[in-house]
């Protein structure tokens, strides 16, 4: 009874929804458009909403244009994937230690780590380029996951952590009892019941890693085997002419696995972000 | 410190360590980790900025003259205070529209599934990409927005966005407004969702309007969300590079340069690496104040509310 909505209210909603939706989708409907549009198309003036040589020749031709588009798709995939698995192994250990466990210096230690997220990588870029060339991974994939995992290790940890405080205490008790060390609490006990939390966690990291790719890459790596799309996409920006229409093209088509990916796990993301959010 | 309770128990393998030290085994890789990533970097800007450092391998300590040169320069005053408008402009829009659009994403109409789903690609796609389409939106040319502005006779002919002071200024504000809002909605949204029912239902027993639902159940329920947010946002807006760097580089005429570019465009097209340094180290002294600020308003807002 309380939700229930006049037919006025029920026509507001969706008008002030579609206007929301409309701005957040617009730069995605108009790079679809450009796609559409041949290159000489492009370039006409005035201004042409609809027109009748719209084709998708450009979603094949992209492929011959940038030859490793394909390539670089991956890579972003990959790169991602990579500094989601390595941030993981370093932030349960210590989340849980956070969870759970007293000891001297937590709280400043964990402001230290919660520091760290207020940075993005754009402001150290200087001294990070001499770590990276004294660890000798400059042009590497490396080179882009190690900052990628440096700069999310916080936010998992904060995350993570409130996950893990809410995982029952007996169960570690009881192992404990039993004569379980700590290592085999942790691996056997709460990692197991962690399981719907670090899925969370992982989306929002590899989240953080896609995002944000691009920077580092166009400073730590000139392989172009190694680039990811945002970066490999400034090919298409050739000597003679800007193809345009294959850009938006090869964007669009590069995001699309990410986003089926989202499609399904989207209601984890949302869930876990509620319980993220309400605990503190 | 603490271990006391635990370790008073009869333990059948005397080799259990000692609390606080599995803790510190257990953060030491992470803190390792971000000591050689973030911290030796940090450390290294702090002595670079008192040096004079540019291309070459020489160089000589300077003192504090770098930042005595920012404290004299007219154009970094701008610089901050253009950083400080532009983060208070984009951070407000955030929320008003990450409220509204939590709100209505709240309200039980049939497809709201669907809503949330189609609010996520903004935040999810790589910046770079989404930046790529808001350049072609703002292109006065061959753009949407200048056809629709010209269709509708509100421009004569073609408007670059980009191209004049105000407009590009303001252009980025909402393509940083864009990146951000998804997040903003998703997590007010649960915070929305975690609020008790019974609060509602015992003010709708009472005959409060929804409007009043919303003012005095809703908004203070959820100030602790609010509040993170809206310095999580502070910090993003602040340290946001590649959606002014790509849209604009900083232009037209600097009307885009924040604090971030500004000591990037100082650092690595002047190649003047110390007072590049000198700026980051200002950058990381704000970013600081304003962490030690978020947590005061926090415990306040938190006290206030009452909520755990």
């Amino acid at each position: 009874m309380m939700d229930r909505y006049s037919l006025w209210q029920v026509i507001g909603i969706y008008i002030a929804m579609a206007m929301f939706l409309i701005f957040l989708l617009l730069p995605f409907f108009e790079m679809f458009m450009a796609s559409l549009r041949p290159l000489e198309h492009l370039f006409r003036s005035p201004y042409q909403f609809w027109s009748d040589d719209f084709s998708f020749k450009a979603y094949s031709d992209m492929w011959e244009t940038v030859p490793l588009l394909g390539r670089y798709i991956w890579n972003s995939i990959f790169i991602s994937t990579a500094v989601t698995a390595i941030t993981l192994v370093f932030v349960v250990p210590a989340s849980y230690a956070y969870a759970r466990l007293d000891f001297p210096f937590k709280n400043i230690s964990l402001s230290i780590f919660l520091g760290v997220n207020m940075f993005t990588g754009a402001v150290l870029l200087i001294p990070l380029y001499r770590v990276m060339s004294t660890l000798g991974i400059l042009n590497t994939y490396w080179a882009m996951i190690v900052p990628g995992v440096a700069f999310l290790i916080p936010t998992g940890i904060w995350l993570l952590r409130s996950y893990l405080e809410k995982i029952p205490v007996e169960l570690e008790e009881a192992a404990f009892m039993d004569g379980a060390s700590r290592m085999y609490t942790l691996r056997r006990v709460v990692l197991p019941l962690a399981v719907p939390g670090l899925v969370v966690v992982g989306i929002a990291v590899f989240i953080g890693a896609y995002a944000q790719q691009f920077l580092f890459a166009i400073t730590f790596n000139q392989t172009r085997e190694y680039q990811p799309l945002p970066a490999g996409l400034f090919e298409f920006i050739g000597y003679q002419s800007v193809t345009w229409n294959e850009m938006m093209a090869a964007a669009l088509t590069g995001v699309l696995p990410v986003m089926i990916i989202f499609l399904f796990l989207q209601k984890y993301l949302v869930a876990g972000l509620t319980a993220g959010a309400v605990k503190e | 410190m603490a271990s006391s309770s635990v370790s008073t128990h009869p333990t059948k393998r005397p080799a259990r360590l000692s609390q606080s030290a599995f803790a510190w085994i257990l953060i030491a890789p992470a803190m390792l980790f971000i000591a050689v990533i973030v911290a030796w970097p940090l450390a290294e800007t702090f002595r670079l900025s008192f040096t004079d450092t540019r291309i070459g391998p020489n160089y000589s300590y300077v003192g504090t003259e770098n930042y005595q040169d920012l404290a004299e320069s007219r154009k970094f005053k701008q610089t901050v205070s253009r950083t400080f408008y532009w983060m208070f402009l984009s951070v407000s829009l955030k929320l008003v529209l990450g409220l509204i659009g939590a709100t209505l994403l709240n309200a039980a109409v049939p497809g709201r599934a669907l809503f949330r789903i189609l609010v996520l690609p903004p935040w999810v796609i790589p910046i770079a990409i989404g930046m790529i389409g808001w350049l072609w939106l703002y292109n006065g040319a061959f753009g949407l927005l200048s056809g629709v502005l010209q269709s509708l006779d509100i421009v004569d002919k073609s408007f670059e966005f980009l191209a004049y002071k105000r407009s590009a200024f303001y252009s980025a504000v909402v393509a940083d407004v864009w990146v951000g809002v998804p997040m903003v909605t998703l997590f007010l949204l649960a915070a929305m969702q975690g609020v008790s029912r019974d609060l509602y239902e015992a003010a709708w027993v009472d005959g409060a309007s929804r409007w009043y639902r919303f003012r005095r159940i809703t908004i203070p329920q959820i100030m602790p969300v609010i509040v993170s947010m809206s310095l999580l946002s502070a910090i993003f807006t602040f340290n946001s590079f590649e959606i002014i760097w790509i849209l604009t580089e900083g232009g037209p005429r600097s009307s885009t340069t924040t604090m971030i570019i500004d000591s990037y465009k100082t650092a690595f097209s002047s190649r003047k690496f110390g007072e590049g340094a000198a700026r980051t180290i200002v950058i990381v002294c704000l970013l600081g104040l304003f962490s030690i600020a978020y947590l005061w308003v926090l415990n306040k807002v938190t006290k206030y509310y009452g909520t755990k």
